[in-house]
């Protein structure tokens, strides 16, 4: 065995290579991990999780330009760019108070001259600065359902980007196939923005299965994701002039309203529509 | 004076010969351009992020010089033993660590005259906006802060064996004091007693260095602090930097130079 060195190395370095070469992709099916193709998953690995939701605050914080209460402060953490999306809000985020309270000592009082002390909502276009934290927090945790609709809605209805959500939301979509929120804002996408009823009315009809598709228990929890989704299809079917559909949502939506009797005046005055033959005629 | 400033001359060409500052200064560079260059949704016209990220890094960059200059300074000079040599010109313990201090808070002023330059550029070319006077008031109240934590160092260089303890300690100070410091008089309230009196005189006791980080107001866009808030900020800067560099001076007074 008179094997030069170098022989011996090469030959090992081959062995090695060849070892590699073939468990390599038997490396990659055992592991049960997801395998992730952006940097930050590759970084962080599954521990990318516990970042993604302090991004989604920050998204948060920029959203009420810095003034935001820590966890040292007296009010907690409350998530208002995730309220504004719902119609109940209005479309704006509720005011938040004077969280930190009066100052207890002369530090307290003069530090505050330094700190941001008024409350100010993003606007005329700004809103823009908080898609950094969002699209962050979608990259860090793609199961995130509420990262994609808060993202589609800034992004829809005060960006004027429908296009960006639309391909936001998607990509939502490919990662939560079975989400029923995804399906429902982009439901309001194509309706509210793109002019596209026929597609809102197949989005939020795929939309109501999935939701149907969810665990009795997770049905009870989400009632009100059912009521938003039939309610926007009766007054799609309305506009359409498909009375006797909108009535059909409208009852379903009753089902699991909290406050059916208010339903009950949009479907009595449905009703009279049907009843009468002169309206059948408009659209 | 012109002792002094002799002295801090000496202390600027080393931190002009150490790369120190070229390595932070590149890295905060290369870090902000590349988080400028990322594409979110088609928007060119995001930039607090990128403002966010630029003025932490300048924070962490100016605290590691300020803090590693600082506190190799006195050890430095008693193992290469040239302290012997300054002492025996006509120049007096405090002297040399007021020179030592002066040199330190000079060279970190520069760094930081150029971070902000960087800051300024990245910023104001995607927004055409330059606010001169809230990057004057920033780049003030940031040097007054360091002027302290500059001190707080020699202090720790002159009781403490080596410059990575020192530098150790004053890091674990400092960040104690911006993240926790302001909130203590809170977390003193829910303490029984005497954790509750010791919380707060705690409080009172070191400096309040979260003053001087008006980073989220450059971010966000808001008004600068009042001019006299600045003033009377930096009256407590200098007071407790008079005061750090007292108990260094007392502490060398005694201390042997010889290394060891």
């Amino acid at each position: 065995m008179n094997a030069s060195p170098r022989l011996f190395l090469a030959l090992v370095l081959t062995i090695c290579v060849t070892l590699a070469t073939s468990l390599a992709p038997r490396a990659t099916a055992w592991s049960s991990r997801v395998q992730s193709d952006t940097v930050l998953g590759m970084l962080f690995g599954d521990g990318r999780k516990l970042f993604a939701s302090q991004f989604f605050t920050m998204a948060d914080v920029y959203f009420h330009s810095g003034y935001y209460p820590g966890i040292f402060d007296r009010k907690g953490k409350e998530i208002h760019i995730e309220e504004a999306t719902h119609d109940s809000a209005g479309g704006e985020a509720e005011e938040m108070g004077d969280f930190r309270g009066p100052p207890r000592d002369w530090i307290e009082a003069f530090g505050r001259r330094f700190l941001i002390s008024e409350h100010r909502h993003l606007q005329h276009g700004d809103e823009r600065e908080i898609l950094p934290w969002l699209k962050l927090a979608a990259d860090l945790d793609p199961q995130m359902i509420d990262t994609y609709t808060v993202g589609s809605y800034w992004l829809r209805q005060h960006l004027r980007q429908p296009l960006q959500a639309e391909a936001f939301l998607r990509e939502g979509l490919r990662n939560n196939p079975d989400s029923y929120e995804i399906l429902f804002e982009l439901g309001r996408l194509y309706e509210e923005n793109l002019e596209d009823p026929d597609r809102a009315r197949n989005v939020w009809e795929l939309a109501l299965r999935r939701w149907q598709q969810q665990p009795p228990e997770a049905q009870k929890e989400n009632r009100l994701g059912y009521e938003e989704i039939t309610l926007h299809l009766a007054r799609l079917e309305e506009k359409a002039g498909n009375w006797a559909d909108a009535l059909r949502w409208l009852q379903a939506a009753q089902t699991m309203s909290p406050a059916p009797e208010n339903l009950q005046r949009q479907i009595d005055a449905l009703r009279e529509k049907l009843a009468d033959p002169a309206s059948k005629l408009l659209p | 004076m012109k002792t002094l400033f002799a002295l801090a001359r000496l202390t600027l060409t080393e931190l002009y010969r150490r790369k120190d500052f070229y390595v932070l200064f590149i890295l905060t560079a290369v870090v902000t351009l590349a988080a400028g260059s990322v594409n979110f949704f088609n928007d060119e016209k995001i930039i607090r992020y990128v403002k966010d990220l630029c003025l932490l890094l300048i924070w962490i960059s100016t605290l590691l010089i300020s803090v590693v200059t600082a506190a190799r300074q006195i050890p430095a000079e008693c193992e290469a033993r040239t302290i012997f040599s300054l002492l025996a010109k006509p120049v007096t313990r405090g002297q040399v660590l007021l020179g030592k201090f002066l040199g330190c808070w000079l060279a970190v002023g520069l760094a930081l005259l150029m971070f902000y330059a960087f800051f300024a550029i990245v910023t104001g070319s995607h927004e055409h906006r330059w606010p001169l006077g809230g990057y004057l008031q920033a780049i003030w109240l940031q040097w007054v802060m360091l002027g302290i934590v500059i001190a707080m160092s020699l202090l720790g260089s002159i009781h403490f064996a080596a410059p990575s303890s020192t530098s150790t300690i004053c890091f674990v100070l400092v960040a104690g004091i911006v993240v926790v410091g302001p909130h203590l008089n809170t977390i003193a309230l829910q303490q029984p007693q005497p954790l509750q009196t010791i919380a707060y005189t705690v409080y009172f006791l070191i400096p309040h260095l979260e003053w001087f980080d008006v980073r989220d107001r450059l971010v966000y866009g808001w008004a600068s602090p009042a001019w006299q808030d600045i003033a009377l900020a930096s009256v407590y800067g200098a007071a407790y930097a008079g005061v750090f560099l007292l108990l260094a001076w007392l502490g060398f007074r005694r201390k042997s130079l010889n290394p060891g």
